[in-house]
């Protein structure tokens, strides 16, 4: 495994139950993904992308294979360490942006430092504020803000503990074109200047063009096409 | 650890102010419970205050003797010569005269009308002797006089004329084929004596044609030391087969057996209530957890432990039943605290008391509220912990 690999799948096979039925979403899936790297991920509905970023997340767990992730067999960790795990190295930002609604965008933020031991919680929590440009709205309430302001809110909320990997599930798809271009940016900032490994799902071409480069799921297998040029 | 407990904390803040989105739901348990509590703590309020009616009206220094193994008056039978033989009796106080103070007494009971609804119930008459009155504490009279040895005259208590039709002052009523004069009413400070009606004891003898029978014997004592030697006395001599209890003993024991009855009947009531408000309780939970289930997941998601997700739920759940709890114990101390009723006593008899909340009373009524908040939050926070986070995101 060379150094500069974060993310390393091997044969990993992923079935879901369906009634009788059984549906294989991967087949032996390889996929390395190097530190610093910023993937897109596309692909037709239904064919496994939000089940990747699961797995990669540690919130689901594979049939078989092997899942490393900053040289971490995280396949083979405990549910409680999983957990403890996740709280530490993984960002999750999600296409509804999943905060909580009574809480404020300070508190939503603060919420993966209260699963970890540490002081300064809120001078980490001002620090993510910053990131996102958002230092003024903290004590706003989701409700009281727009989508764009509510998804930096979540990414706030998913690099304040620091974690090396983030995994955004559409982070813009219920976004306008110019607030998903501001969030993109955010994404790219945190990549290029924080030196975050970011994968992100998109049905849009356009915010693929963000990343670095982009694959294409589909059934069950990855094809590479480099948009770099 | 401190993390684990910061966890918690968040969890629960987020669960407690999501319950606005679950009012009614929040509302109807909170509600339920308060209703659980009301009855519970209203039989339990019941017996307390049957009970401390009844242990208060009793003396240390005051002897009664019934016949062995009656445990009331109304079933005991003492002939003249054991009370004479009592009369005799070392630890006995005496006047001035050096007569003993004791009172062969009969207690029967008559029919009279309610007046709150007209219906017929029993009130109790006491043939007493000259010292009868004397041998009870807080006894005065309130108006007209005390009853003439011999003669066919009543003096009634403050609380019989409240409950019952025709006991006013100079009234005359029918007993059998004699005519009687209420010619006295008294006051008894609130003990069960206040629902009494008595007459001299050899009138009543006459009245009911039960010459040289009474059935209990009250004595002054010395002090209530002096208890123990009138005990060992009537204990020695054969022809005295009683049984000799201070007052006080006598009326806790009377007041329990039916204050117990009262509570054996509140206990299971209460607790087939409970287990409709227990319903109620999962019901809401259940609903609080799938309303949250996608709020559960993302927390997991982000490192958030299945034990804050369990105890948050949980804390919902019994900080619902608390309230209701507490509503419901506010509710019983407006509704019942101090409530002066009537009831059958322990002698088939009216006896007035008030329903009386305590402390201990309301703990145990808040203890119930708990259960079922624990209960009723138990299985849901079960679900909630155990709850797969990639479902709870899917929604
Ligand atoms: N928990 C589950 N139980 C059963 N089937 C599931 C489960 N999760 C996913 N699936 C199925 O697996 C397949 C892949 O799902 P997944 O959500 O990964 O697709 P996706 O590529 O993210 O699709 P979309 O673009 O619509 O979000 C789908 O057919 C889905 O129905
Ligand atoms: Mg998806």
């Amino acid at each position: 495994m060379p150094d500069n690999t974060l993310v390393r799948l091997i044969d990993v096979c992923k079935r879901f139950n369906k009634g009788s039925e059984t549906i294989t979403i991967f087949d032996r899936l390889e996929l390395s993904i190097p530190a610093g790297d910023f993937v897109a991920v596309m692909g037709p509905s239904g064919s496994g992308k939000t089940t990747l970023l699961n797995l990669l997340g540690g919130i689901d767990r594979a049939d078989s294979g092997e899942i490393h992730i900053g040289g971490i067999r995280v396949d083979a960790l405990s549910e409680s360490a999983l957990t403890r795990w996740r709280g530490a190295h993984v960002g999750f930002i999600f296409q509804f942006y999943n905060l909580m609604p009574m809480l404020t965008a300070a508190q939503n933020i603060e919420l993966p430092l209260l699963t970890r031991p540490g002081k300064d919680r809120r001078r980490h929590v001002e620090t993510a504020l910053k990131v996102v440009e958002l230092a003024d709205r903290k004590k706003h309430y989701p409700r009281e803000m727009s989508g764009g302001q509510q998804q930096r809110v979540a990414i706030a909320r998913a690099i304040v503990s620091n974690p090396d990997l983030l995994l955004c599930d559409e982070p813009t798809g219920d976004l306008d074109r110019a607030t998903a271009d501001e969030i993109l940016s955010v994404l790219r900032l945190l990549n290029r200047d924080l030196g975050k490994t970011i994968v992100m799902v998109t049905h849009d071409a356009a915010a693929a063009r963000h990343a670095r480069r982009t694959l294409h799921l589909d059934k069950g297998r990855f094809i590479e096409r480099d948009l770099a040029a | 650890m401190a993390s684990l407990v910061l966890q918690i904390f968040a969890v629960t803040m987020i669960n407690l102010r999501s319950i606005p989105q679950r009012l009614l739901l929040s509302i109807s348990t909170v509600f339920a419970v308060a209703l659980v509590v009301l009855v519970l703590l209203g039989f339990l309020a019941m017996a307390n205050g049957f009970q401390r009616t009844l242990t208060g009206s009793g003396s240390d220094d005051i002897a009664i003797a019934l016949r062995g193994g009656s445990r009331s008056e109304l079933n005991s039978v003492v002939v003249r010569n054991q009370v004479n033989l009592l009369a005799e009796a070392p630890g006995i106080a005496r006047d001035a005269t050096g007569r003993p103070l004791i009172s062969a007494e009969l207690y029967l009971v008559i029919d009279a009308v309610k007046r709150r609804d007209q219906v017929k119930a029993n009130v109790p008459l006491r043939g007493i002797s000259r010292e009868g009155a004397a041998l009870r504490k807080g006894i005065s009279l309130i108006e007209g006089r005390m009853f003439n040895p011999g003669a066919n005259e009543i003096v009634v208590g403050q609380d019989v004329i409240g409950e019952f039709e025709g006991f006013e002052l100079n009234q005359s009523i029918t007993l059998g084929t004699g005519r009687w004069t209420v010619v006295g009413v008294f006051s008894a400070n609130g003990s069960v004596f206040g629902s009494e009606l008595w007459a001299d004891a050899a009138a009543v003898q006459s009245l009911f044609n039960r010459n040289n029978v009474f059935q209990t014997v009250r004595a002054q004592l010395e002090s209530p030391a002096a208890l123990a030697a009138f005990k060992a006395y009537v204990e020695a001599d054969p022809r005295l087969k009683l049984e000799v209890q201070s007052e006080a003993a006598y009326f806790a024991d009377q007041a329990s057996r039916v204050s117990d009855l009262i509570r054996r009947l509140g206990w299971p009531l209460a607790i087939a209530m409970a287990f409709g408000a227990l319903a109620g309780a999962l019901n809401t939970m259940y609903s609080s957890v799938a309303a949250r289930a996608c709020e559960i997941a993302t927390l997991r998601a982000i490192g958030f432990g299945g034990i804050p997700a369990f105890v948050g739920t949980l804390c919902e759940s019994m900080l619902l039943a608390a309230v209701g709890g507490a509503i419901g114990a506010a509710a019983t101390f407006v509704a019942f605290d101090g409530l002066t009723v009537s009831t059958l006593g322990g002698s088939f008899t009216q006896v007035v008391f008030s329903f009386q909340l305590s402390s201990t009373l309301i703990v145990r009524g808040v203890l119930l509220a708990l259960l079922i908040g624990f209960i009723g939050g138990m299985f849901p926070a079960w679900r909630a912990a155990r709850m797969g986070i990639v479902e709870g995101l899917r929604g």
